[in-house]
């Protein structure tokens, strides 16, 4: 694979002008410490933006205040974090000093659960589907495939076009005589269409994960089967499923991750509302901290730290599950 | 129950169709048209008039009333078929409509006026692309200025992580080193804590760093992303590292054999990245929503997304925005939708 774009021709003076320094620096360190060089940019950037904040963190969450300088900042200890956490009864948020955080983290929990489940759930049967001898696949697959790629704000907006009181599904329903709703006005519609909106969008790359599964299990194992006159049901529980199981596990637990973070496209969707029915946890860490005029980067901090051993302890399941794909 | 485990699971149709064929394709049929309805009604709104749009139920063209100039009359005059009265069959221009009346001018005979009742006629309408919609985005929005600011975030984040994650990737795949286990973990490490759960540091950091408010406060950050390293430095471990030997041999420098071999060996995979990078910047908005906060530094995104509160009835600009903002993502997917689907399967990132 050569590259001699029109790109290259105007990138390779820079490159040989970087040449230079870089070989002044290869004589003077040796081959094998010139590593480090090529990696200081990355460390660099990594360090800065992504180490530094997480350490700063802890800083923010402990001190109070609603100054951004840790200078001007006093310590508060454990407050933050006792605040959040401040609940005589943490299902009901209303007797919670933070109520709208324990709203957002109920809000959250449902939605995860509800999303997540629903969106695996028809990832799946769409990817079997789609597994079948079935002609124009790929197109098929690219259907399902490309809301993946339309940025949250876009969908968001097409969905609310949709969904608006003169739109076009209540113009349907009218139609049809059962009669519009004015659906983002009303709490529980909306809560329902948010999870139906980031469904939508997003199941065509679970989809495409599954599908990649199942074309990896062996047709062989499946001929003997038949030859078995196995029942189709005994072969996709015994054969099917164990197979693709590690695979089911990945997408579970990447659609976990991805769905404590929801953010964008409901906030672009309802803006949290009506009231504070769709507001989930990222949020409330954006309201705390940068929507809001006395600015509580405390709670917002303390509330992300929350967030993020959630975030590592997904991730570290799903480390270990992929370090046991590669091991089998 | 049986019955509908042989459907999902049968894998080969013989001869003929099965009833489960059937209900796969009327499946598949379905996802076809939530999938893609939603996104058609989108540019069909997007062309049809303000008018059009306040129209209950909708229709599913973009209509305008036609007009036609006559004599007498400055502005053009909208078209009328008269259904009933004494006018019937007739097409009439209406000069002015008072309360249920209207008065009308027959446009063979501009001289006389005409006086009507308005439930005695129909607008005369034909399917017409309202391209105002567009156009007015940019007299009346400062449209190129945000697709400015998003192209350049994109290209320059782009730019900055293909080059820094490419290096750190090939030192990573081609050297032994002391620490080389430790910066691996750290890697890890950054895979796990996403920018969502650090947003008050660093926003700290970046305006310390004179860049809030700036392109630039978009751009750096965004650029320390894991994804890349890992994506190339997979693939660069399958380069045999003989290549590399015999370039020493040849007394190449380093940085050359990180220039004039590695870079273009790993072009799938730079290619593979470039696409994720392009997708991310383009489609990003709770940083740029944090750092950007005037307007004139706004990107597609944040102005799509202020406008829709600001604007509230002014659907017809928003609706043309909106497609504006998903049309250079549908050019990349139509073009090289196969590496894209690759690419974020085998990243598993988006």
């Amino acid at each position: 694979m050569r590259g001699d774009g029109i790109g290259l021709t105007l990138i390779s003076p820079i490159m040989r002008v970087i040449e230079i320094p870089m070989l002044g620096l290869q004589r003077l360190l040796g081959v094998n410490r010139l590593a480090w060089v090529f990696l200081v940019p990355n460390l660099l950037l990594f360090g800065l933006f992504a180490f530094l904040p997480i350490i700063l963190n802890f800083f923010y969450a402990t001190t109070g205040g609603d100054n951004v300088l840790l200078d001007d900042r006093p310590y508060v200890g454990a407050r933050n974090f006792l605040n959040l956490v401040d609940c005589s009864n943490y299902l009901d948020p209303n007797s919670c000093r933070e109520d709208k955080f324990w709203r957002a983290i109920w809000n959250t929990v449902w939605f995860v659960t509800l999303q997540v489940g629903i969106m695996v759930g028809f990832s799946l049967l769409t990817a079997i589907i789609l597994n079948r001898d079935i002609k124009a696949r790929g197109f098929f697959r690219s259907v399902f495939f490309f809301p993946v790629l339309l940025s949250p704000v876009v969908v968001a907006l097409i969905w609310k076009w949709i969904l608006q009181r003169e739109g076009v599904l209540n113009a349907f329903l009218d139609w049809t005589g059962i009669g519009g709703v004015n659906w983002l006005v009303d709490a529980e519609w909306a809560f329902a269409w948010s999870v139906f909106l980031s469904v939508w969008a997003h199941m065509g790359f679970y989809t495409l994960i599954l599908l990649a599964g199942l074309q990896a299990i062996p047709r062989d194992v499946y001929e003997a089967a038949t030859m078995d006159r196995a029942s189709p049901w005994r072969v996709f529980r015994r054969i099917t499923l164990p197979l693709l199981a590690p695979t089911m596990l990945v997408v579970l637990i990447l659609a976990l991750i991805k769905g404590v973070q929801t953010f964008d496209e409901v906030y672009a969707f309802t803006g949290g509302g009506p009231g504070t029915a769709t507001t989930f946890i990222i949020q409330y860490i954006y309201e705390e901290g940068f929507a809001g005029a006395p600015r509580i980067w405390g709670m917002a901090a303390a509330a992300s730290i929350l967030v993020a051993i959630v975030l590592v302890i997904l991730t570290l399941i799903q480390l270990w599950v992929n370090r046991n794909n590669v091991d089998g | 129950m049986g019955r509908t485990w042989e459907f999902l699971t049968a894998t080969r149709g013989k001869g003929r169709l099965h009833w489960t064929d059937w209900a796969s394709y009327g499946y598949l049929c379905a996802g076809v048209f939530l999938m893609f309805f939603p996104v058609v009604w989108l540019v069909l709104s997007s062309f049809k008039t303000e008018a059009d749009l306040q129209r209950f139920p909708p229709t599913f063209l973009p209509y305008q009333q036609q007009t036609l100039s006559v004599d007498g009359y400055d502005d053009p005059l909208p078209l009328f078929e008269m259904v009933s009265g004494d006018y019937e069959g007739m097409i009439l221009a209406q000069v002015r409509r008072v309360g249920l009346q209207a008065q009308m001018v027959d446009p063979t005979n501009p001289g006389e006026r005409l006086r009507v009742s308005i439930d005695e006629y129909e607008r005369v309408e034909s399917v017409t692309l309202a391209w105002e919609n567009y156009t007015g985005l940019f007299d009346r929005f400062n449209f190129l200025l945000y697709f400015w600011n998003s192209t350049f975030i994109t290209v320059t984040a782009t730019l900055i992580m293909l080059l820094t994650n490419s290096m750190a990737a090939f030192a990573l795949s081609k050297y032994q080193f002391r620490g080389r286990t430790f910066v691996l973990l750290l890697v890890i490490g950054t895979l796990m804590i996403p920018q969502t759960v650090v947003l008050v540091p660093l926003f700290l950091i970046v305006s310390e760093m004179g860049m809030s408010n700036s392109l630039w406060g978009v751009i750096i950050p965004g650029a320390a992303t894991p994804t890349g390293v890992f994506l190339l430095r997979q693939y660069m471990l399958t380069i045999p590292d003989e290549i590399l030997d015999a370039a020493r041999m040849d007394k190449a420098s380093e940085w050359k054999i990180y220039w004039r071999i590695m870079v273009p060996l790993s072009a799938p995979a730079i290619a593979v990245l470039a696409i994720l990078a392009i997708m991310w910047r383009w489609n990003d908005f709770l940083w740029p929503l944090i750092v950007l906060t005037q307007s004139e530094n706004f990107t597609l995104q944040l102005a799509l997304n202020s406008f829709q509160g600001e604007l509230r009835t002014d659907w017809s600009s928003l609706l043309a925005m909106t497609v504006l903002t998903l049309l250079p993502i549908a050019v990349v997917f139509t073009f090289l939708q196969k590496y894209i689907a690759t690419g974020i399967a085998s990243t598993g990132g988006k």
